[in-house]
């Protein structure tokens, strides 16, 4: 099962942190959603530092961002 | 090559560079004009703005400053061109406006923004230590409440107008800048003769200069206040790389320009009243922690849309009015008379009524 973050509106670093709290509970693949691009560079950086995998895609004016271990 | 410029920019060489650029342009601006390890010092500036149009009568420190109009506008060029306009507004827009305040006062305690205690330190001055420990305190008392799940909530997608009404303000301050109208006999806008607010570079360098840092802070994302934050929340260093390219940079510049003095009393538009050097950048810190950017960062997401952040910057010109007209900010020390400046009695009791306001808020909005 998918775990879902919907970080969407919330600035930075909440979407880190929302982020950072899915991957520590260790349920993977993760589908985070924001809004901004820094959003997205400081989730992918965030995720990344932490050994995940990050995929990103454009949906219209939003990102969704999917993290795997 | 739209993606690959954001890919630099996003990188650690791109964070370096802003800082970098920032720290070469501010020394230089402080040659061309601007005061004395004041190159650039958003919280000033905006305060020299709130000056100009009558919010406050502290007759030194009054000039609309356009390095700050270029901040935003050039923040709102990089987002259009990169679509990263993105009008947005609604998360708790009132406690942003009162953070903005006291993130005034506080600034004004110690005379200057966080950008401004790195060029005060990298011209000599001192004080900039115990401003620039303050200003980690704070933001790490912010961190504090980040962790036990303090946010002002979501803010939501709004209509395209609303985006546009920071850059518009910028546009009418910079027609008031051009044309410098006087609204009645003795009246606004006002134009300091002496003191800091009389020493300015040209327009157009000033101009100049702000939209270039504008462009790339936009692009990098630089914020000194998220800096400490995230060494402090998660051990990321990737945003203090620029700011520790900003410290070196300017050092050298000023070294070059002989623009170095070493000391605590006397420096330039800065008072050693230890304690409320340390104090006044704690509320800040927390302040800006607690409003998710520093002065400069306010500037450039208000000028991507984001109208949170534009409330906060129209909270810190108010702020700067209370400031000077309830005597708050900072009294530089007078080298002439050989006295230690500082804050009031007034002042003091803002930034500690100030602390006690950033604890409640940090306190009472959080997800449980």
């Amino acid at each position: 099962m998918t775990k879902k973050v919907d970080a969407r509106g919330f600035s930075c670093p909440q979407p880190v942190i929302m982020t950072r709290k899915a991957i520590q509970a260790g349920e993977f693949p993760i589908e985070v959603l924001v809004e901004t691009a820094t959003s997205r560079e400081n989730v992918r950086r965030a995720a990344e530092k932490l050994g995940c995998q990050v995929e990103v895609e454009e949906m219209g004016d939003e990102f969704k961002l999917t993290i795997a271990k | 090559m739209s993606e690959k410029f954001t890919r630099f920019f996003a990188s650690r060489w791109g964070i370096v560079l802003a800082g970098a650029v920032i720290g070469a342009l501010a020394p230089l601006l402080q040659k061309a004009g601007n005061p004395p390890n004041m190159g650039i010092c958003v919280a000033c500036f905006e305060r020299d703005i709130a000056g100009a149009l009558g919010l406050h009568r502290a007759a030194v420190v009054q000039y609309i400053r356009p390095e700050i109009i270029a901040f935003v506008l050039s923040a709102t060029i990089a987002a259009l061109l990169f679509r990263e306009f993105k009008p947005r507004a609604g998360s708790a827009p009132i406690v942003r406006f009162v953070l903005g305040v006291f993130a005034m006062i506080g600034s004004l305690a110690f005379l200057g923004c966080p950008w401004r205690t790195l060029l005060r330190l990298a011209g000599g001055d001192l004080n900039a230590i115990l401003g620039l420990t303050g200003l980690a305190v704070g933001v790490t008392i912010g961190v504090q409440f980040l962790k036990a799940g303090y946010n002002l909530g979501r803010s939501y997608k709004t209509y395209t107008a609303v985006g546009w009404i920071m850059p518009v303000i910028m546009i009418g301050l910079l027609l008031l800048r051009i044309f410098k109208p006087q609204f009645s006999e003795g009246g606004a806008i006002f134009f300091s003769e002496t003191g800091p607010g009389s020493m300015h570079a040209p327009l157009y360098i000033s101009l100049g200069a702000g939209l270039v840092i504008g462009f790339l802070a936009q692009r990098t994302r630089f914020c000194t206040m998220g800096s400490i934050r995230d060494v402090v929340l998660m051990g990321d260093t990737h945003l203090i790389s620029g700011l520790g390219a900003l410290l070196v940079v300017a050092f050298i510049a000023n070294l070059i320009l002989r623009q170095v003095s070493f000391g605590f009393f006397g420096q330039p538009v800065a008072h050693s009243q230890h304690l409320w050097n340390f104090l006044g950048m704690v509320l800040a810190g927390l302040a800006f922690a607690l409003a998710g950017g520093c002065p400069g960062r306010q500037l450039f997401l208000s000028g991507e849309g984001d109208g949170d952040a534009g409330v906060f910057v129209l909270g810190m010109i108010v702020g700067a009015g209370f400031a000077h007209n309830f005597a708050l900010a900072g009294t530089p020390d007078s080298v002439a008379n050989g006295t230690v400046g500082g804050i009031s009695p007034y002042g003091m009791a803002a930034v500690i009524l100030g602390l006690v306001v950033c604890l409640i808020i940090g306190l009472t909005m959080r997800d449980k």
